[in-house]
Formats: structure tokens, C-alpha cells, sequence
């Protein structure tokens, strides 16, 4: 029996998806799982498996060619079965397509492919999720190689029988000496960079900014995170930026204008607090969303952010993950950054823009002491709201992170 | 032991049920002088008389409201619907009457009653002669549903069934009366309501009953020429329904696909499938498959009709699904 292979639904928002390039060709033979073609959402590029295996009898759609989800892309039957067509769908030339022979071959990239080819939970069957669960086997990081990329019973028992593998990334072979001047180089525009662009430019073109910098003193955080640490597994260590979320949240709550959306002639305050931060990926950033930031322990939005952020890196994350969020805050406090200002994520009202807490030389009561400091700025829409509540927001905020006990009570 | 077809088998275990008990008798269209549309009771009517062997009108419904009430005062009637298809005219008192009166009249009453019949297709008799409507009559409480898949089941089940104190459809397959097997000698009952292991095998357990035991054996030697060892579970009866063989062979090997003749929706495979979801989740590890008749009315043009009847290759490539 030929079996239609379609354009899979990786997302709850995703219409359609662009066929970046067939893995296989018309008349290969192909083995349940095996990966046909790569294809590339708003969000990510995932490899398509093989629902079936067989002879890949027909290829319906060119690469390059955006493919609403549900349509047919390839036929797998046997080598000399008849097969009915689908009406093929026609390649929109793009530009990506277009470019990439000027693009010189890369080194092996050292972020494993993604393997799961969906957007939602972790994909197993009962016996392996029962299998893990019994053995302590972390499911994310199992590659499934049953149907969809569903990890079945074999692939723990590979997992088990394996043991622990370091995969290393290929080191290019040394070059002895420059050849030419490196001619300029064309990228074409992932999805998610044409989503960022176009929501950046639309944000930071209609959106008038306002922006206030504030700095925080970080000295019992900092003693607090340690304490706290102590008693917390190595995978579970609060971040700096934890409190910091936890302390938004709450500061919101008091001041429900900058939890808004500007919706023409009106203003929307919204009942929930679901705090975005912004992930850096792989070329571009995703905003994952802490819901009811103000109601959640520190503990659990530190694990759901960890796990969120994690999910994103790998290009796995769920739509409910990336959401719905209500605030956002970028922190760029790992890369040493005294402070920035961040573009408003729309239909927001506002954005966080932290950077690093230092030890810094500070004055207190007339004495020269050191002392953990910390600068943020907050981008507001004007139209929603003004400079005084703004700053009075990073008040409030203050008191939440100068005194952290609160955010645990 | 010696290898009869499954006819024989029934017949014998009929002729031998009547020579034992006096109380055993046989009705039904052209059971008699006839011998019976598919020749089970050839014989019989020479031998035993027409008393006992007692051809009716063609009207289902009588047939079955006769024996009921020749099972209430006492006898042990085995009444023959010449197809299955035709047990609708006499829906009513088979699931209406037969399968309540025990509960009902609060036990005062036993209901020694089989209806021996004739299901499934591949016979060319079109749509309204060659139906699988098993899982219907599987559906209500009060009523047992038998349907062997080999000669020593038939024989041992259909003794059983004649012994009973309850309603029982004895359900015979139209293309299996020639099907040969090795069936034990002497008298021997096998209960009912016990599914049995036919084959046994690791990686995938198939379960049927009746023609789709055929089937499925065919495609399990197809596997095993690659490697794939399959475990068929026969069922045999369809109610009271034994899913312990199912389970435990289900633990073992994770997969399952069910074979029936029926149509899928509502079907045997569904409740198979759903009783193995609800028993043994944790030790699922591929989305159980069902094969069955395509969802048309049986054609009668024969190219059509295999197409639209489970075929053993239909069997290879749901357990390829699962595997």
C-alpha cells in the first residue's frame, strides 16, 4: 500500500512550512524513521521521518517550496506498485533557494539535529516512558526512532545497553595558508529572522519608547541564591535571574499598567502575570513564558524556565512555552553587560533589559565599600503609560530584590 | 487423534451429543431430509428421526421462538440459522428473549439453547448473504458467542455448548467447512470462554478468531521467513470474553494487532484494543492496530470481494506498523 507522506503540523499556530531540502530521492529505498526531507517553520528546521518504509516513489513538492501543512509532499510504496498522484504542489522560487550555491560549504555544525519533529511534549510510548521512569532515563535527551520520532522500547534498551556517549564536534583539518580574500557572503532569512524582523520593525516604528534605568542593589540576593543553592540539586541551582522574574512579577501586580496591551482606543490590563524571557538561539531569540509568574515559588518558575529555555535551544519547545506572555524581561547579565535597552515585544507594554550584577566599589553612609549592584532599564509604550510610573515600578521592584525573602513568602 | 474437517467435527460432535442425551434435538430449514445447507447433518434424520430432527419453514424468527420455548419445559434444543445474516429476523428473541429470561424471571428458569449458524463472507453470495456481524451479538449480556477457528475447537466447543444451561450463538465460518486439523478421539469438552495461545512467538501478538485465526497463521509464516516471530491468540469466545491469554502475551511483547472479518468501526478490534489500553498502558509500545473488512457492503464480484475481505498481507503490514 503507497502511503502519502504530508506536510506535518509542528505548531499550533504553523499554516505552512518551507521544504528546505529532500534527504532522499525518487527511487531511494527508505526504512521507517529514516529522515526524507528537512523543513523549516516560523520556529526551527526539523528533519521529516518516514512514516513508513519502501521506495520513495514520488517527491510532490520542489525544494524550496512553502507547503500548507496537511498537503501530500512524497509517496512511499513499493518499487512497482501504481500509485495515484496528488496534485503536486508548485515551488514558489525562493530566495534561499536561489543562494545557496553561493553559500561555501560549512564545518559539521556542533548542534546535534534535531531529531523530533514536532513541537509539543516528548514523544514515547507508555512502556518507554515507564521504561525511563524505572531506570531514571532522561526522555529529552533520547533521539526516538519509531514513527514520528516516537521513542520506543528499543531505543532505551540501546540507551541502557550503551551507557553514557560523548558526541564530539568535527575539528576542520588545519589550513597552512590563507588563500584568497573571503568574498562576501548572501544568508538568506531564516523564518525566525524575518519573524524578528518584522516584528522589531513594526514594535520599534509604532511603538513610542520611553526608557528608565535604575540600579539595584543585589548584595542579598546574592547572599540568598547562595544560601538557597545549598540546598537545591546541581540541575535545580537558582539564577540570578530567577529572583529577578519572581520580583517583576510581584512589582506587576502593583502597577497593572505596565502589564498591558495598547489596543487602540483602549487599554487592555491583564488579569494573569505570565513573565516572558527571552532565550538567545541559534540565530535569533525566543521569549519562553512563566504563566502566573506572581503565583508560582521560585523553585518552579526557575525549573520551568530551565526547561523551557532548554527546549528552545534544541528547537523543541511547545507552543504553550512561547505564548501569551504579558512582560518581558531580556537579561544579558552573563555576558558582563552594565546595562542596555531592550525593543517592546508587541503587543506588550513594556521590556526589562538587565545586565550583570557586579562587585562594585559603592558609597554607603559616607563609606567607600564594595557592594553587588545591578542595572536594569525598563521600555515603555507611551501610550500606555509614563516616566513616573515607570520609575516608580523600579521602586518597587527594588524593595522586592533588596529585601528577597519577600519572593519566597 | 485423527485429522477431520472441521465439518466432521461438528457433525460429530452433534451426532454424539444425541446419541448421549435423548433430551437433544435439531431444528431448522432443511436440517433434515436435506441434510442440512452446508451438509452437517447428513444422516441424521435417517438415523435419529424426524422427531428429533425437525425441518421448519423458512422463518427465523419461529425457528428460534420454538426452540426457546422447547428449552424453557426442559429439551436441549440445537436450532440452525442457515446464515447468520438471517438471525436479524429473529433479533427479537434472541436478544429479547434468550438472553433475558434467566435474568428476568430471577433464575426460574435455564435456557439449554444453541443456535448454531453460518457468518462470514468470501463465498460470493453478496452483500446481504455474507456478513461478520459477530461483535453484535457479542454486545449483550445473557447471550455466549462461540466461534472456533480449528476441528477440535469446534468439536470440543460446540459439545460444551450443547451441555450448557445457557443461550449460546455458535458461530461456524462459510469457507472453513473443509479446513482439516487434528481433533482428539473420544468424547472431550472444551470450556468456553477460554482463549488459547495457537502460536507462539516474541515480537508480536496477533488476536483473532474463527477465519481471521487462517488468515492471521498465514501471515505469521510470512514473518517468520524474515525473522518476526508472532504470537496469535484465538479467542474462540467472544463472550464471555477470556483477555488474560492477551495480556500476558501483550506484556511480553508490546505490540498487538487484531485480526476480525467484521468491519472495524465498533468491532472486535476495538474492544480488544481498548481492554489491552485499559490493562496494560504501561507496557504499550506502539499504537495497537486493527485489521478488518473495508467498511462496504460485501461485493459480490470476487476480485472485489478479497479486496474488501482482511487479507493475510493486510495482517504483515499492520504488524510492519508496529514493530
Amino acid at each position: 500500500m503507497a502511503e502519502t507522506i504530508t506536510m506535518p503540523k509542528l505548531g499550533f499556530d504553523m499554516a505552512e512550512g518551507t521544504l528546505v531540502r529532500w534527504v532522499r530521492n525518487e527511487g531511494e529505498n527508505i526504512n521507517k524513521g529514516d529522515v526524507l526531507a528537512e523543513i523549516e517553520t516560523d520556529k526551527a528546521t526539523v528533519e521529516v521521518e518516514s512514516s513508513v518504509g519502501g521506495v520513495v516513489r514520488k517527491l510532490l513538492v520542489d525544494a524550496g517550496a512553502v507547503v500548507p501543512i496537511g498537503a501530500a509532499i512524497a509517496i512511499i510504496g513499493s518499487a512497482d506498485e501504481k500509485i495515484d498522484e496528488p496534485k503536486a504542489v508548485s515551488a514558489q522560487p525562493s530566495t534561499k533557494a536561489e543562494i545557496a550555491p553561493q553559500v561555501p560549504p560549512k564545518a559539521a555544525p556542533i548542534v546535534q539535529s534535531i531529531v523530533v519533529p514536532q513541537m509539543g511534549p516528548v514523544k514515547a510510548s507508555p512502556l518507554a516512558k515507564k521504561m525511563a521512569r524505572d531506570t531514571k532515563v532522561d526522555l529529552s535527551r533520547v533521539q526516538g526512532t519509531g514513527p514520528g520520532g516516537r521513542i520506543v522500547r528499543k531505543d532505551i534498551e540501546n540507551i541502557l545497553s550503551a551507557g553514557p556517549t560523548i558526541s564530539r564536534a568535527n575539528i576542520p583539518a588545519y589550513q597552512p595558508e590563507i588563500q584568497t580574500t573571503p568574498t562576501d557572503e548572501t544568508i538568506g532569512m531564516t523564518k525566525l529572522r524575518q519573524a524578528i524582523a518584522r516584528r522589531m520593525t513594526e514594535s520599534k516604528t509604532t511603538v513610542p519608547h520611553f526608557y528608565v534605568s535604575h540600579e539595584f542593589k543585589m548584595d542579598a540576593v546574592m547572599v540568598l541564591r547562595k544560601q538557597l543553592n545549598e540546598y537545591l540539586p546541581d540541575n535545580e541551582k537558582l539564577s540570578v535571574n530567577d529572583f529577578i522574574v519572581k520580583a517583576v512579577a510581584l512589582a506587576l501586580r502593583e502597577f497593572p499598567n505596565l502589564n498591558a496591551s495598547f489596543a487602540d482606543d483602549k487599554v487592555i490590563h491583564h488579569g494573569a502575570i505570565n513573565v516572558g524571557v527571552a532565550v538567545s538561539v541559534e540565530n535569533g531569540l525566543l521569549t519562553v513564558v512563566s504563566r502566573n509568574t506572581d503565583q508560582q515559588p521560585l523553585r518552579r518558575i526557575s525549573v520551568e524556565v530551565k526547561r523551557m529555555a532548554a527546549g528552545a535551544r534544541e528547537g523543541k519547545v511547545r507552543p504553550g512555552d512561547i505564548e501569551g506572555s504579558t512582560f518581558s524581561i531580556s537579561n544579558l547579565g552573563m555576558y558582563d553587560v552594565e546595562n542596555f535597552a531592550a525593543i517592546i515585544n508587541p503587543p506588550e507594554a513594556a521590556i526589562l533589559a538587565v545586565g550583570s550584577a557586579r562587585e562594585v566599589p559603592v558609597v554607603e553612609n559616607g563609606e567607600l565599600k564594595a557592594g553587588w549592584r545591578m542595572k536594569a532599564t525598563i521600555s515603555v509604550d507611551h501610550r500606555v503609560s509614563d516616566g513616573a510610573k515607570a520609575a516608580q515600578f523600579m521602586q518597587a521592584l527594588a524593595k522586592y530584590l533588596e529585601e528577597p525573602l519577600r519572593l519566597l513568602v | 487423534m485423527a485429522r477431520i474437517t472441521m465439518r466432521e467435527a461438528i457433525s460429530q460432535a452433534l451426532w454424539e451429543e444425541m446419541e448421549r442425551d435423548p433430551a437433544v434435538f435439531i431444528l431448522g430449514e432443511e436440517v433434515g431430509v436435506w441434510g442440512g445447507s452446508y451438509a452437517v447433518t447428513k444422516g441424521f434424520y435417517d438415523h435419529f428421526g424426524g422427531e428429533r430432527v425437525r425441518d421448519t419453514p423458512i422463518a427465523e424468527a419461529g425457528i428460534i421462538g420454538a426452540a426457546i420455548g422447547a428449552a424453557l419445559v426442559g429439551q436441549r434444543p440445537v436450532a440452525e440459522l442457515m446464515t447468520i445474516n438471517f438471525a436479524f429476523s429473529a433479533m427479537d428473541h434472541i436478544v429479547n428473549e434468550a438472553a433475558k429470561f434467566h435474568y428476568m424471571f430471577a433464575g426460574q428458569f435455564k435456557l439449554p439453547l444453541v443456535i448454531r449458524t453460518v457468518g462470514g463472507g468470501g463465498r460470493q453470495l453478496g452483500a446481504t448473504h455474507s456478513q461478520t456481524p459477530d461483535a453484535i451479538f457479542a454486545h449483550f449480556p445473557g447471550l455466549k458467542v462461540v466461534a472456533p477457528g480449528t476441528p477440535e475447537d469446534a468439536k470440543g466447543l460446540l459439545k460444551s455448548a450443547i451441555r450448557s444451561n445457557d443461550p449460546i450463538l455458535f458461530i461456524e465460518h462459510a469457507t472453513m467447512y473443509q479446513v482439516r486439523g487434528e481433533v482428539r478421539d473420544g468424547d472431550f469438552t472444551i470450556p468456553i470462554g477460554q482463549s488459547k495461545i495457537q502460536r507462539a512467538g516474541k515480537d508480536v501478538t496477533i488476536i483473532s478468531y474463527s477465519k481471521g485465526l487462517e488468515i492471521s497463521t498465514k501471515a505469521a509464516d510470512e514473518l517468520a521467513k524474515e525473522g518476526i516471530e508472532a504470537e496469535i491468540v484465538d479467542l474462540r469466545t467472544l463472550r464471555p470474553l477470556d483477555m488474560e491469554p492477551v495480556f500476558e502475551s501483550f506484556q511480553k511483547t508490546n505490540r498487538a494487532v487484531v485480526v476480525e472479518e467484521g468491519w472495524k468501526s465498533f468491532g472486535i478490534g476495538s474492544e480488544i484494543a481498548s481492554r489491552i489500553y485499559e490493562e496494560c498502558f504501561d507496557y504499550i509500545d506502539a499504537p495497537i492496530q486493527r485489521v478488518a473488512q473495508d467498511e462496504v457492503p460485501l461485493p459480490y464480484n470476487r476480485t472485489l470481494e478479497q479486496a474488501a475481505l482482511p487479507q493475510p498481507e493486510d495482517v504483515i503490514a499492520a504488524v510492519k506498523v508496529v514493530l
